[in-house]
């Protein structure tokens, strides 16, 4: 069912876990099947002095498929430029594992939208004049996130409490 | 790496705890069938003694299994699968219904899905259906039962065991009612064989399948009451009794008598020892923070174990397995075809946040107790593995 390619990246996820004070914060849900990701970059200059991912990191609530794609794009992304980052499709993903099957393509979207709300994220803080598209995208990720929080409820108000 | 009981094509070998979804077939079920994929390969219904060869083991061991069942030998009726009895035994009896007037069925929430779909599909033709709830440990509601049931209902089906989470049904009182109120009950006991005794008296059709209880897969049967008339799905010539035309699976049905025969015969030992895995299970599994057992905690099959691990997703939890060399299945959303959480845990009233972390094991014939000693000692760390790259995880220390 999985290629040899994402079950090596889960077995051995790379970039796993959480940035203290990150630059972006992207948290997106996948409203058709319940995963979830939260996705992390810190935002630095390159030798040129382009602003790349400094570094990336994330956390997932999902299937093999949800944690073979945030494990990809963390390493895909790592030390690309903001720009570059912005242009990462699904497709790229998907071409990277050696495909996915067809019933979990839906899975590779969420890296891609939390790798792109954390730019947003990014971007908004620092009041930085944001893409058309990207808006758009934005947009679409908090209505979906909205459903997703309903369906965690449980988890999230844990989360809050802990956080207190 | 553990070397389990079961062997993979690979070489390595697997503990192999999805007895639920299919079996090894049993060495001895193998020998009885081989004469009859190969010298004696007859069609039963030729009349030269090479047919007269195969009809005869036919109707040898529809006798045996009639035996078994408590039931007339032409009461016993051969088809493909479960999915094809259960299918059968709703069509088949729609059909006769409407004759004589009536429209409705009712059928538990938590059947499997060649009952629940093929009730829908009566649904869009124009039949009524009740979807009867359980409670939050999968026993159908009696009362809710009984109140449902009109005039113009021709059928109640509900499964002798629940095949996720293993759950056995009140069948006697099932039935009970059922009689007192003149409708027919048909069960899906393609979980129950082998485990636990039937109780079959006031049961009016039963669906078996072979590749449950260590038999070959393309077998099952419908056993049904004679006084009950049903339509046949398959129309041709006219095989098992007019009611399921196509040459029969001489070698199947041979296997099928024979892997019910001995499922029979070690039930009691069997049952026993692998309760006493499944409970080990259960133990260790239940000790894991923030998880839960599903089902019924005494009225459960001696075979299966199901949890929830919250935090955790189960199609991860099953391929982290599937690394350690364990097989086992889930209910999450991500493993299903339409990506949609298990129906049976929803009908529990599971949060989907633990529908979408479960885990179940079905243990069998061939499981020993040291491979659930190395289950026990991985579950643990598979879970906390998967929960630390959850972003809903946190350590409550």
């Amino acid at each position: 069912m999985y290629s040899e390619k994402v079950l090596e990246h889960f077995r051995k996820p790379s970039n796993m876990g959480k940035i203290k004070n990150a630059s972006g914060i992207g948290k997106v849900g996948n409203i058709v099947c319940g995963d979830v990701m939260w996705l992390y970059i810190k935002v630095g200059e390159n030798s040129k002095g382009e602003e790349v991912i400094k570094d990336i990191k994330w956390q997932t609530f999902g299937c093999v498929a949800a944690l073979a794609t945030s494990s990809v794009v963390s390493e895909l992304a790592k030390g690309m430029t903001i720009e570059n980052a912005l242009e990462l499709s699904n497709e790229k993903i998907v071409k990277e594992l050696n495909g996915l099957p067809p019933v979990k393509i839906h899975c590779s979207l969420l890296a891609v939208d939390a790798l792109h709300e954390a730019i947003y994220d990014y971007l908004e803080k620092h009041n930085r004049p944001i893409p058309e598209k990207l808006a758009k995208k934005h947009e679409r990720i908090q209505k979906e996130l909205k459903e997703i929080e309903k369906r965690y409820k449980d988890f999230l108000e844990l989360e809050k409490r802990l956080e207190k | 790496m553990w070397k389990g009981t079961a062997k993979t094509k690979k070489g390595a070998n697997m503990i192999y705890l999805d007895n639920a979804a299919t079996t090894q077939v049993r060495s001895e079920v193998i020998e009885a069938m081989l004469p009859f994929l190969d010298k004696k390969y007859g069609n039963a219904s030729s009349l030269h003694s090479l047919g007269q060869e195969a009809k005869t083991a036919l109707e040898e061991s529809r006798a045996k299994i009639a035996d078994m069942l408590e039931a007339e030998p032409d009461e016993i009726i051969f088809c493909s699968c479960a999915t094809e009895a259960n299918n059968f035994a709703l069509k088949g009896l729609a059909f006769e219904a409407k004759k004589q007037g009536k429209d409705h069925l009712i059928v538990s929430k938590i059947e499997h899905h060649c009952v629940l779909h093929t009730a829908e599909w009566l649904e869009s033709l124009g039949f009524r259906v009740t979807y009867l709830p359980v409670d939050e440990y999968g026993v159908v509601k009696l009362a809710e039962l009984e109140e449902a049931i009109n005039e113009k209902t021709f059928l109640v089906s509900v499964m002798y065991a629940n095949n996720e989470i293993g759950t056995i049904e009140p069948i006697k009182e099932i039935a009970k009612i059922c009689e007192e109120k003149d409708v027919a009950f048909h069960s899906d006991a393609v979980q129950a064989f082998g485990k636990i005794p039937l109780d079959l008296k006031k049961v009016d059709m039963l669906s078996l399948s072979a590749h449950k209880i260590y038999g070959p897969k393309g077998v099952g049967l419908l056993m049904k009451r004679k006084h009950l008339r049903i339509q046949p799905l398959l129309h041709g010539g006219g095989h098992e009794f007019g009611l399921r035309s196509g040459t029969e699976n001489v070698a199947g049905i041979v296997g099928f008598a024979k892997a019910m025969e001995l499922a029979l015969k070690e039930m009691p030992r069997e049952s026993k020892r692998q309760a006493r895995m499944r409970d080990k299970l259960i133990k260790h599994a239940l000790q894991i923070p923030e998880s839960r057992l599903n089902g019924h905690p005494k009225k459960r099959l001696p075979n299966n174990a199901n949890f929830s691990f919250r935090y955790a997703e189960g199609e991860s939890i099953v391929m982290k397995l599937n690394e350690h060399g364990i097989a086992a299945s889930t209910g999450s959303a991500c493993s299903s075809p339409k990506l949609e959480p298990s129906h049976v845990l929803l009908a529990l009233g599971l949060a989907p946040s633990e529908a979408h972390g479960s885990l179940r094991l079905t243990l069998g014939r061939y499981n020993r107790m040291e491979e659930i000693d190395y289950v026990c000692k991985v579950l643990p760390e598979v879970i906390e593995e998967l929960r630390e790259i959850s972003p809903f995880w946190h350590k409550k220390s």
